[in-house]
């Protein structure tokens, strides 16, 4: 058996038995649906529920798509701009850890104002989750380029421009795609929260609506649901950050005599 | 201080890097530093000159006023008859760090000139699978690199990174190329070798090089004219022609002549360092 094989049978194992446990631990004291319910129990009800499920699913995650979309897209060009500029670097960093400090849920009702209720709010609320980890990554691979790389590019009178474009970004991708496993899950977050407080639509509302009705082993369904996304997501990005920045992740590889 | 800006034709024609009566400080008041002293120097086209000196001398200082990296407090930096910065002539570089990009392969990173520098930049995309790609496999061959374009940058050593760095410096036929300390992180027997592909490089493509050095050896072995200098501030205080023939070897460094020669220099510069100030 070869050793990535077992790394990913090993974390199986792990995540089965996590589930197995939980379900004997309910069996064994008998605790009640509506407190905790098993996890047969919370499939059960997933897969009973998937046709009136699914619309939401749908909602949330093309919610959370677009508005991390528009994250990465902030996110890149504030990165960037405090990233390069000591002024920007100096006033706009007070200003963006202040407002990543604003607890989200705070920001609805505001968007909420602005919008009404639906999905632009919660499209706002994943983009404003996402922003600050991206912008910090970003801001801090360009910032700590090496000069060096950089002295290669002016000696041959590159502009400006296409030394951020040769170096300095390439150079931040494994910041950049670090701030995004990050900001996917966080981008759920945001929906989820908006969705709760002001949607009638997505998984947080139907996590709203199933715990006024003590439908208890729905709301554990519906945060499977976004766990599952979350999870997913998460791959995808790390796929697609192996394949992009492998340069940056080495360790295996041995260096020629 | 010359403060005209119209240049006198007359002083710059016959050479193609000269600087006239520079002078480089930084700071102000009291805490100005003079990086370069009144310094004149003057390189024929396809000369190879080399600066030894202390550490700290302004050697390093001296390549970037003649690459436009910075610009002269007061005198003119000519380049090919014209202000230097005035007309964008083709310049290669190679430090003392390799410094290749981690992202890049080998052969992408000797091509990046071609994809920043007139009149290649153009062609860039429509030339980089072909005739580009072809000329930095070429210059690779060259310097013994010949299978390792596809490879990365961090799967090679320090020795044949900096035989890459050496093609990324030339694949654009720079007319003038700045060599700062590029083989000074080598050891002994690699630093030879290089300096034999040097030697062949420049007399194939004839760039005029200017050599910043520690080496003595190195500056004797390569270049055609040492230029000694002294530290705070810097100026030249020895300017001499190395009479050797060419293609030199490394046999030669241990005959008489050559051994003179270098030991002079380090005379010069051993009297030329400050005193109080150890380096």
């Amino acid at each position: 058996m070869n050793p990535q094989l077992r790394r990913h049978l090993a974390s199986a194992v792990f995540i089965l038995g996590f589930f197995l446990l939980w379900e004997a631990l309910c069996w064994l004291f008998g605790v009640s649906d509506i407190v905790l319910p098993k996890p047969s129990e919370i499939i059960i009800t997933l897969i009973a529920r998937m046709p009136a499920l699914w619309p939401h699913i749908l909602q949330t995650l093309y919610t959370t798509l677009i508005g991390f979309g528009l994250g990465i897209a902030i996110g890149i060009a504030l990165g960037v701009l405090v990233g390069s500029s000591r002024l920007a670097y100096d006033v706009a960093y007070p200003l963006l850890i202040g407002f990543a400090t604003i607890p989200k849920v705070a920001v609805v009702p505001i968007f909420v104002l602005w919008f009404g209720a639906g999905g632009v709010p919660a499209v706002l609320t994943a983009m404003i989750m996402c922003i600050f980890p991206i912008v910090v990554n970003v801001a801090t691979g360009l910032a700590t380029t090496e000069p060096e790389l950089e002295d290669v590019m002016r000696a041959l009178h590159a502009s400006k421009l296409e030394i951020l474009w040769n170096v300095g970004l390439p150079r931040t991708m494994p910041y950049f795609f670090a701030s995004l496993k990050v900001s996917v899950t966080l981008a759920f977050v945001g929906t989820v929260i908006s969705e709760t407080v002001a949607s009638n639509r997505g998984i947080g509302n139907v996590m709203m609506i199933a715990s006024s009705n003590f439908d208890v082993p729905l709301v554990f369904a519906g945060l499977l649901i976004l766990a599952v996304l979350g999870v997913a997501l998460y791959a995808i990005f790390s796929v697609i950050e192996t394949n992009i920045t492998g340069w940056a992740h080495r360790k295996d590889e041995m260096a020629m005599g | 201080m010359i403060s005209a800006n119209v240049p006198d034709p007359r002083t710059h024609s016959q050479y193609f890097v000269e600087l006239e009566e520079v002078t480089l400080s930084y700071g102000r008041g009291d805490k100005k530093i003079h990086a370069l002293g009144l310094t004149n120097l003057r390189l024929k086209q396809g000369d190879f000159v080399a600066l030894v000196g202390p550490s700290g001398c302004g050697k390093s200082t001296i390549l970037k006023l003649v690459s436009g990296l910075i610009t002269a407090s007061t005198g003119y930096v000519y380049v090919a008859g014209r202000q230097v910065g005035a007309e964008p002539i083709r310049v290669g570089m190679a430090f003392q760090n390799p410094t290749m990009l981690p992202w890049l392969t080998v052969r992408e990173n000797v091509m990046l000139p071609l994809k920043i520098v007139p009149p290649f930049r153009e062609q860039y995309r429509a030339k980089r699978n072909g005739e580009f790609r072809d000329r930095a496999d070429a210059l690779l061959k060259e310097v013994g690199l010949a299978n390792f374009g596809d490879k990365r940058p961090w799967q090679l050593s320090g020795g044949m990174l900096q035989r890459a760095s050496l093609c990324r410096a030339l694949v654009h036929e720079p007319q003038l190329l700045m060599l700062d300390e590029p083989f000074g992180a080598l050891d002994q027997f690699t630093r030879e070798e290089l300096w034999a592909i040097m030697q062949d490089l420049w007399t194939k493509m004839r760039p005029t090089v200017l050599l910043v050095t520690h080496d003595l050896k190195e500056a004797g072995y390569l270049a055609n004219r040492i230029c000694v200098m002294r530290a705070r501030p810097g100026v030249i205080v020895d300017d001499a022609e190395v009479p050797f023939a060419r293609p030199r070897t490394i046999e030669m460094s241990y005959t008489p002549p050559f051994v003179a020669l270098t030991q002079r220099l380090r005379e010069l510069i051993v009297a030329a360092r400050p005193a109080k100030e150890a380096a």
